[in-house]
């Protein structure tokens, strides 16, 4: 280990574990709304550490979606991730086995960002900046969802003061956070009216696995346009 | 630990794996794959903003009107600032509309 460099880490990744922390506060407090004890939101934050696909995980969960369906979804969800961890490979080849385990855990979207930037620069991707820059993010993520899941608990009627539409406005927020792809607005668009009309006529929780087939089926049948290879310029945007 | 909370912990180990599964997952395919097929590269592409559509539009068709007028203001909101400011302003927006409104 090399203090320096897991200094360094420790202040890169302590902005992103700022704007983290609300959204980590955020997932304690709804997962208790959802049914969860504070036990198990912590042991969530602790062992999945993926904001996006853990609000996925209790808002399906909360409606009695079949489990197999809630683990598909989050797996879903965080397929992005495969694309992260092929794009790092030539970053982190020199790590050990363990050392490559720990890094691929905690490799959250700002982890990929900055891994991926940092070895742009041909600056060194070195095992203790790496860990010092994931730590400084994973720790106060599961001690700031054991506060909001406290919170939660003292919650009464989650309807009484709002908290019921937070849930739609995040995924809204991450749907928005994709708009620059490619057939951004076609896949959103099928998914929409799909999801809505299985909802109608297949009922809960048909709607997310109808309502993303159609979308992911339309994006793979749409003419390809032919266009330069591009890397993994556009990371998107989660807490 | 009653049996209904055991499969919640199931649920969550099993959420633990996927994701794990994805984080490891492209390094292995990098080194067996050489090239991913376009039309399965526009698939994958569109998987996030799909799945997390379905978790929208029917809480907005669904949810009533607070919810979906609050949803709304979120959006306008999303298009220039942050996530955090959409999920403030929804969230006053709501209430305003349930205190006020409704």
């Amino acid at each position: 280990m090399n203090r320096d460099d897991f200094r360094a880490g420790l202040r890169g990744g302590f902005p992103v574990m700022l704007s983290a922390s609300p959204f980590g506060a955020l997932f304690g407090a709804l997962a208790v709304d959802n049914g969860f004890s504070v036990a198990d939101a912590v042991f969530m934050s602790a062992t999945v550490y993926a904001g996006a696909s853990q609000m996925v995980g209790i808002e399906l969960f909360g409606n009695n979606v079949q489990p197999w369906l809630v683990v598909l979804s989050v797996f879903a969800v965080n397929f992005r991730h495969v694309l992260y961890s092929a794009s790092i490979a030539k970053h982190i080849r020199h790590f050990t086995l363990i050392q490559k385990l720990l890094a691929f855990f905690l490799l959250v979207d700002p982890q990929y960002a900055e891994t991926e930037q940092r070895g742009e620069r041909g600056l060194p991707v070195t095992f203790s900046w790496y860990l010092g820059f994931g730590l400084v993010i994973y720790f106060p993520w599961v001690l700031n969802t054991l506060v909001g899941a406290l919170f939660g608990q003292l919650i009464g009627d989650p309807k009484a003061i709002g908290l019921d539409v937070l849930l739609p406005i995040y995924f809204l927020g991450l749907v928005l956070g994709f708009r620059t792809r490619d057939r951004f607005l076609p896949v959103v668009a099928i998914s929409a009216v799909a999801s809505v009309a299985a909802m109608h006529f297949v009922g809960s929780p048909w709607h997310v696995s109808i309502g993303a087939l159609a979308g992911i089926l339309l994006a793979a049948f749409l003419p390809q346009e032919p266009r330069p290879r591009q890397g993994l310029a556009a990371v998107e945007k989660e807490a | 630990m009653d049996a209904q909370h055991l499969n919640l912990i199931y649920l969550i180990v099993a959420a633990a794996l996927a994701t794990f599964a994805t984080r490891f997952g492209g390094y292995v395919l990098i080194t067996q794959l050489k090239r991913i097929p376009p039309r399965l590269e526009a698939a994958l592409n569109a998987v996030p903003a799909a799945v997390l559509t379905t978790l929208v539009a029917p809480a907005f068709v669904y949810g009533g009107f607070d919810v979906a007028a609050s949803m709304l203001v979120a959006f306008a909101i999303g298009l220039r600032f942050s996530t955090l400011r959409m999920l403030l302003v929804g969230w006053v927006a709501v209430m305003a509309i349930r205190h006020l409104v409704l």
